[in-house]
């Protein structure tokens, strides 16, 4: 499959020859879809670089000795070398260089918010500000060309003898998989444990199909697969089999079980009909593609929404419900703009494709029609007061503003927090606010022997690219534990 | 995977159907359910699950024909055909602590699922009446094996066609104007029925368990599809449930929810052909 890539044809630096950087150019625009268009589709809205783009952004990267990205990236990836390789036409060179860090770089180079992280740190904002080089769009470029243009990478791969160890790992999001695919690679034999009846976790239920092709999630779980990992869907650990029963089977445990548990606000009306949690409605329609109109999960038709809150989830279900046909769909957020803690990109592909914001804004009720349907909700406005303890201005009500807007669909997107299910299965696993698995933050190891965690599962909600570290971190102290001859390790102190 | 081993029609549009799904049969408990999913594109059906057997791995179902996915899995999967999805079991189990006499009543589909859970209460020691009722004689099933599995059964058919005429409510209103002793009801079956029994057993104060059959979709916590409100709670039925206190359970609630989706579910059923056939046999 593999093609001949004319490196000079496409601008970039020749075998032997130095690069020059072109740093003073503007940082290039992904090609996106139409607005028109993809309101009427649920494919991927920004379509990727072609070779000729990535190669033209990669020769703006200058390459730097002491990167400032590298140390803003929270796997650390070697960004200056894998540019480099695209620069110089090695595009599946530069996937296997970031191969090394993060077992995700098609999805990381599609959903992190680069903007906040390896993108903030570029030199390239201190002279061409605004203009960092476009470090997540060649991350998904060359993951994406190794996808199309290498096969049999798994086996390519170089892996450890085998062990005999085996180690069951809980939940196939981010921190599942990684961990999976480097114990693997490490020479043990994996168990990887999914309650629902594909892999991927939020990957596959929460981001849309228009952010994140779930053939690209698949593709991934594939190849942790290839690696050799046992992957079992339909698998609720904690019910489908006790977890200590998992405990007495394997040699260590590895739970990345997220955080799914949809948070409310226990305001009334939210059990109306048409009132949904965040969770119900991107379930629907990504992991139950309700969107298709041949499945069989049906969703209702929304024609006015209210979404509540401003974070990924908020900004992901106004754009699916655009899509749905909505004629109006709003935003309504306690705070202001400046504290969104939602995507850049999305924020702005949500107001290209007409979602509403409704800014300093709270709901207090709901309000329903005779047959149990929401009909409206009443808000009261906002205004910022002093920062709290995330330093963000804490909201205060202001008074005698209520008001009523009128909708038929309230989608609740206020977060989400860890499932009990495991630390109520599995005596002695100490927790923070009842769901929050307490570990070592070196060892990943919980106050139960042998029992690892990471991921949404000790953080509560965060991001893809910090689940992938904790899983590949976690893997590192797993596999030091079960080469232990003593495996007396320390009760961590947490 | 899921190997459909055994189907039969037991009346008009019910099915019994055993599935090879060993982890699920090994955890079973009473009062525990689990999800089927026909095929890759179908929704996730929660189904209790009536009957278990860790040895040969196999579980039973008994299902009611009533909408496009089980209309598609009774009507078009056959025995040694296998099913995309068999998750569970989901649930928190029945409690069968010993209290003296339970009076557990199964009411038309609900008779399946009240199998285990009269095995599993006499198992710990009670003194099981099961009350079973029906539409008609002809709509009977498994009335043999809820005998077995009680130390008394009483049916009950809407048109007298069988057993005692009416409904499982005066069936259980007789017992207690008989003064038979009763330390708790369990009551399975639709939410009608359901809320009549609880309504009747209130001022009695006899403590009564009814198992909640809301729309869910995931069906392990996830999606809050299953919430209703129960005493000053919002409680999940698929993972605090199904079983509830049938005197906290907000009736009008649970009733409103189970709309939601009426609209689309028909159209679900016209976008079906296997669907739209049966519909059809069933008018002629
Ligand atoms: C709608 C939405 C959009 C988002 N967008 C972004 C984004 O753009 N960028 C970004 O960086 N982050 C985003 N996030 C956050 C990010 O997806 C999560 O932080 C990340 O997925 C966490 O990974 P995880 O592996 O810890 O858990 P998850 O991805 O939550 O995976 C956990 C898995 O464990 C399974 N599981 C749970 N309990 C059990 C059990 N008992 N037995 C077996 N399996 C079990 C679950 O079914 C699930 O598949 C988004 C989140 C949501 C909800
Ligand atoms: C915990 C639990 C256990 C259950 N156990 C059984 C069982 O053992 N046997 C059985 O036959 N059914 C059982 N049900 C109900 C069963 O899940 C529904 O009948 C099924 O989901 C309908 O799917 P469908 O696609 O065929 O019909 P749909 O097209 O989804 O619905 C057709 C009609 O059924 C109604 N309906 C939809 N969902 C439910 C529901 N959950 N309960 C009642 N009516 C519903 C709809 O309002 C509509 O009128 C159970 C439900 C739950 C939550
Ligand atoms: S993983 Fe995320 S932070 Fe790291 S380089 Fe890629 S896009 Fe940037
Ligand atoms: S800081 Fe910017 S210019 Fe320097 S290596 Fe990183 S991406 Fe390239
Ligand atoms: S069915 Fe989703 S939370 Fe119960």
């Amino acid at each position: 499959m593999s093609e001949t890539i004319d490196i000079a044809a496409l601008g970039g630096v020749k075998e032997g020859e130095k690069k020059r950087p072109r740093s003073k150019d503007r940082r290039l625009e992904i090609a996106c879809q139409s607005v028109e268009d993809r309101l009427k589709n649920y494919d991927e809205v920004a379509l990727g670089y072609s070779p000729a783009e990535a190669v033209a952004e990669a020769m703006r990267c200058l390459e730097c000795p002491k990167p400032r990205c590298v140390v803003a990236c929270p796997v650390h990836i070697d960004i200056p070398t894998f540019i480099g390789h695209v620069s110089r036409g090695h595009f599946v060179g530069a996937a296997e260089d970031i191969r090394k860090y993060n077992n995700l770089p098609a999805v990381c180079g599609r959903v992190c918010p680069q903007e906040n992280l390896c993108e903030a740190a570029c030199i390239i904002n201190d002279t061409n500000p605004k203009n960092p080089i476009a470090i997540g769009r060649l991350e998904r470029f060359s993951a994406d060309w190794q996808f199309g243009h290498s096969e049999r990478r798994a086996d390519s791969v170089a892996k450890a003898p085998a062990t005999g160890y085996k180690v069951a790992v809980i939940g196939s999001g981010p921190a599942g998989l990684s961990c999976s695919a480097d114990l693997a690679k490490m020479g043990h034999t994996v168990h990887l444990f999914e309650a629902l009846h594909k892999a991927g976790g939020v990957l596959m239920y929460g981001i849309p199909e228009f952010r994140l092709p779930k053939a690209i999630v698949q593709k991934e779980v594939e190849y942790v697969q290839a690696l050799g990992v046992q992957l079992e869907c339909n698998a609720v650990v904690g019910r489908t089999m006790p977890v200590q029963e998992v405990l007495d089977e394997f040699d260590a445990l590895f739970v990345a079980s997220g955080a799914g548990y949809p948070n409310m606000m226990g305001i009334p009306g939210e059990n109306l009909n048409g009132v949904y949690s965040a969770n119900e409605f991107l379930t629907r329609v990504n992991l139950m593609k309700a969107w298709k109109s041949d499945v069989g999960t049906p969703i209702r038709k929304p024609r006015r929404v209210v979404v509540v809150g401003a974070g990924f989830t908020a900004f992901d279900v106004v754009r699916i419900s655009l899509r749905l046909g909505a004629e109006e769909a709003r935003i309504v957020y306690r705070r202001s703009r400046e504290e969104m803690p939602g995507r850049g990109e999305e924020i702005e592909h949500a107001l290209e494709e007409g979602a509403i914001f409704t800014l300093l804004t709270n709901p207090v009720r709901y309000i329903g029609d005779d047959n149990g349907f929401v009909k409206a909700v009443e808000v009261q406005k906002m205004e910022l007061g002093e920062p709290d303890s995330s330093g963000r201005r804490r909201p205060v009500p202001v008074r005698d503003s209520n008001y009523i807007i009128e909708c038929d669909t309230v989608v609740v997107s206020i977060g989400q927090t860890p499932n009990v299910l495991i630390p109520s299965n599995l005596p002695g696993l100490a927790t923070r606010w009842g769901s929050v698995i307490k570990v070592n933050r070196e060892t990943y190891m919980s106050t139960v022997p042998k029992v690892f965690a990471g991921g949404d599962a000790i953080t509560g909600a965060a991001t893809v690219i910090l689940a992938t570290r904790a899983g590949r971190e976690a893997a590192r102290s797993i596999d030091g534990y079960v080469r232990d001859p003593n495996r007396g390790w320390y009760p961590p102190a947490v | 995977m899921y190997r459909i081993t055994g189907k039969k029609v037991l009346a008009t549009g019910v099915v019994e159907m055993t599935i090879e799904a060993p982890r699920v049969a090994k955890a079973h408990k009473p009062g525990q359910f689990l999800m089927v999913m026909n095929r890759e594109d179908s929704e996730r059906v929660p189904l209790t699950i009536a009957d278990s057997n860790p040895e040969t791995g196999e579980v039973t179902i008994v299902f009611l024909e009533v909408g496009r996915s089980t209309i598609e899995l009774g009507e078009e999967f056959q025995v040694g055909e296998d099913l995309f999805a068999v998750l569970g079991p989901l649930g928190t189990p029945t409690h069968l602590d010993k209290v003296g006499t339970v009076v557990v009543i199964g009411g038309g589909l609900g008779v399946a699922p009240i199998y285990p859970i009269c095995k599993g209460l006499r198992a710990t020691g009670n003194r099981v009446v099961t009350i079973i009722g029906y539409r008609r004689k002809d709509l009977m099933f498994w009335d043999d094996k809820l005998r077995s599995a009680s130390d008394e059964l009483i049916v009950t058919t809407d048109d007298g066609s069988f057993g005692m005429k009416g409904f499982v409510s005066d069936a259980l209103k007789k017992l207690h104007d008989e003064g038979r002793p009763m330390d708790r009801v369990v009551a399975i079956g639709p939410p009608v029925m359901m809320r009549a029994v609880a309504e009747l057993t209130r001022p009695w104060e006899v403590p009564t368990t009814v198992s909640l059959n809301t729309i869910m979709i995931d069906g392990t916590g996830m999606c809050g599809g299953c919430r209703v409100g129960i005493g000053d709670e919002t409680k999940f039925v698929c993972v605090d449930g199904p079983d509830f206190d049938g005197h906290k359970v907000h009736w009008d609630e649970m009733f409103a929810r189970m709309k939601v989706y009426q609209k689309e579910e028909r159209e679900a059923i016209a976008s079906s052909p296997s669907c739209r056939l049966y519909f059809e046999t069933l008018k002629r």
